[in-house]
């Protein structure tokens, strides 16, 4: 055999190897990957029933449900996302229209990238020294503070993103009629990219709907039912936490009824952002 | 509107069009505008400055000794910081470690060997996976894979090992399905569709042609991948990975449910252990004076590990491949 005929099989042995190597870990991750979506549902499931939607948080033993923390996260998460796309949308706007490349702009930009990313606990012990400890309690209006700081730089992000998008002429049409610049954004630039802004503030709620560290010291949890956002509150992942590490049976299958509730609400945003979205792309 | 209806009307109305009501608001919204980007440079900053306000009575006790200290004793009030950061250096680089020939693997199959048919499922079945909150990762460790891996793998190889030797050491532990090496693998499973999905994008990014040329040239998929198109995006594919490093690093509720929460030093891989994170998740709320600010001081400690990473994750991603 020549020495270029050996090489030939070496290279293929080797191709042959890291074929089979893409293969294998690719199994693996879908297998790790189903395995936990196969015990989410199936644990998960076990415990839905009505009471989840009707019953506040049981002590062990006793029946209850999870009514008291799905409405504290909606409560929550609702506030939290009003503020972060009133920051987000006009902080995206000001980074794609005004800041240009501007050494301010620039060092914003980055470190929005930055704050994207940030662990999630600390923002969670930031608004803990600055709206928890003055105030002396725990509070909705802290936990939705702190879900506010995790999503505005997501939406900051792709606010500027999908501005950028929209052509310089459509800017220019409008200056051209006399248009002040902010009726040119609101009426031709934000209604331009509606759907676009919504994807970015869809995929921004499914990350806060399932964040639990910055809620443990903001909103801390409640037993009972609240609507009061000046007092402790409820939400799904802070009551998962807590029933999951309890040793008794029946709290543990309400955490998992609730982390599947709380999953499959994520999944199904964020499929309708990726619908939102690929419409977009094809209009 | 004309020009002739402009002309014919009077010059007072010219002006009132040329300058139209709405103008006056301009320079209010810019300011809104600014106002709310500098509302995310503050709370960065705000980050920072709250972390080492309510840590410096803490730093100010121990001074360097935090960071070196091994004991954290909430009775005696002495805190050293040493365990939770060796634990969460340990648990953030195994996970990487564990995860990152997988994600790359995942990414090379979806660019390169998967059949065009299952491409798109397969890929946004990973995207769609990077979104699960961590709190299920971590249900899932503590009550499926914990119980699992302690009876086929921590029981055996703890049981197996030579007294004495190297791997006696390493695998020292309680085989009950918490610690150290349970808690790496489920950060690398949790941060691995993330990884995957970022490297898959960059993959993508590659030219058709720079591939196709490699292949014209009778390079096997292997070497187009190892030589052309992942050298092509190196600078992205490094930020990719640091960017999963910083979540392995921050992570904080799929680790606080199955890393043991000791806070003594971790000796093997199946000891108890705890990160950072875990440790303030754990114990902040029940914290008061030293202690409270301890925990705080670690923030801050985590803050800088964070900053430091993201902040060289996102140069190496931002700058492109190929100028």
């Amino acid at each position: 055999m020549t020495v270029s005929q050996t090489r030939v099989i070496q290279r293929k042995i080797t191709n042959l190897v890291f074929v089979g190597f893409c293969f294998a870990v690719t199994a693996i991750a879908l297998t790790a990957l189903a395995l936990i979506l196969y015990s989410l549902v199936s644990q998960g499931l076990g415990g839905l029933n009505l009471d989840i939607f009707t019953k506040d948080t049981p002590a062990a033993g006793s029946p209850g449900g999870l009514l008291n923390a799905i409405i504290g996260s909606i409560l929550m998460s609702g506030l939290g996302m009003v503020i972060a796309v009133t920051i987000g949308i006009l902080a995206g706007t000001w980074l794609a229209e005004y800041a240009g490349m501007s050494r301010y702009g620039v060092v914003i930009r980055f470190l929005n990238d930055v704050l994207l990313s940030a662990p999630s606990i600390l923002v969670g012990l930031f608004v803990y020294e600055i709206l928890v400890h003055p105030f002396k309690s725990f509070s909705g209006i802290a936990g939705a503070v702190a879900l506010a700081l995790l999503a505005a730089p997501v939406i900051t992000r792709t606010t500027e993103d999908v501005l950028k998008l929209q052509p310089i002429a459509l800017r220019e049409s409008g200056f051209a009629l006399g248009t002040p610049v902010w009726t040119v954004i609101r009426t031709i630039l934000w209604r331009g990219s509606t759907s676009g802004l919504l994807t970015g503030a869809l995929l921004a709620f499914a990350r806060i709907s399932g964040e639990t560290a910055p809620l443990l010291f903001t909103a801390l949890n409640n037993q009972f039912r609240s609507f009061d956002m000046t007092s402790p509150m409820a939400s799904l992942p802070a009551v998962i936490y807590q029933d999951a590490l309890t040793p008794y049976p029946d709290l543990n299958k309400l955490a998992w009824a609730g982390a599947l509730l709380i999953a499959a609400s994520v999944l199904m945003i964020t499929i309708i952002a990726r619908i939102l979205s690929t419409e977009q792309k094809r209009s | 509107m004309s020009t002739t209806d402009v002309s014919s009307s009077g010059s007072a109305d010219v002006a009132r069009r040329t300058s139209p009501r709405g103008k006056t608001f301009d320079p209010i919204f810019e300011g809104l505008c600014f106002a709310a980007a500098t509302a995310l440079l503050a709370t960065l900053g705000g980050v920072l400055i709250s972390l080492f306000i309510g840590g410096w009575p803490a730093l100010k006790t121990f001074g360097f000794g935090f960071l070196t200290g091994v004991t954290w004793d909430p009775v005696k009030d002495v805190y050293g910081a040493a365990g939770p950061i060796v634990g969460t250096l340990i648990t953030a680089a195994v996970a990487l470690l564990i995860s990152l020939p997988i994600a790359g693997g995942v990414a090379f199959f979806l660019v390169e060997l998967c059949p065009q048919s299952l491409r798109r499922t397969i890929g946004t079945a990973v995207e769609l996976l990077a979104g699960i909150p961590s709190i299920v990762y971590g249900m899932w460790g503590l009550f499926v894979f914990a119980p699992f891996f302690a009876r086929t793998v921590e029981a055996p190889l703890i049981t197996s090992a030579a007294p004495g030797s190297f791997a006696e050491k390493l695998f020292s532990g309680i085989p009950n399905g918490s610690g150290i090496l349970v808690a790496s693998i489920i950060l690398a499973i949790m941060i691995l569709p993330f990884m995957a999905a970022t490297l898959r994008e960059l993959l993508m990014t590659v030219p058709p042609q720079v591939r196709e040329s490699a292949y014209g040239l009778g390079a096997t998929t292997g070497e187009v991948v190892m030589k052309v198109t992942l050298p092509y995006v190196s600078r992205g594919a490094v930020g990719a990975v640091m960017l999963g490093l910083g979540r392995a690093l921050g992570e904080t509720m799929a680790v606080t449910f199955i890393i043991g929460n000791s806070h003594d030093f971790p000796h093997g891989l199946f000891d108890a252990g705890s990160t950072i994170a875990s440790t303030i998740a754990n114990e902040f709320n029940e914290a008061s004076g030293l202690q409270a600010s301890a925990l705080i001081a670690l923030g801050l400690v985590l803050f800088l590990i964070t900053f430091i990473v993201l902040t060289l994750a996102r140069l190496m991603l931002r700058q492109p491949a190929r100028a």
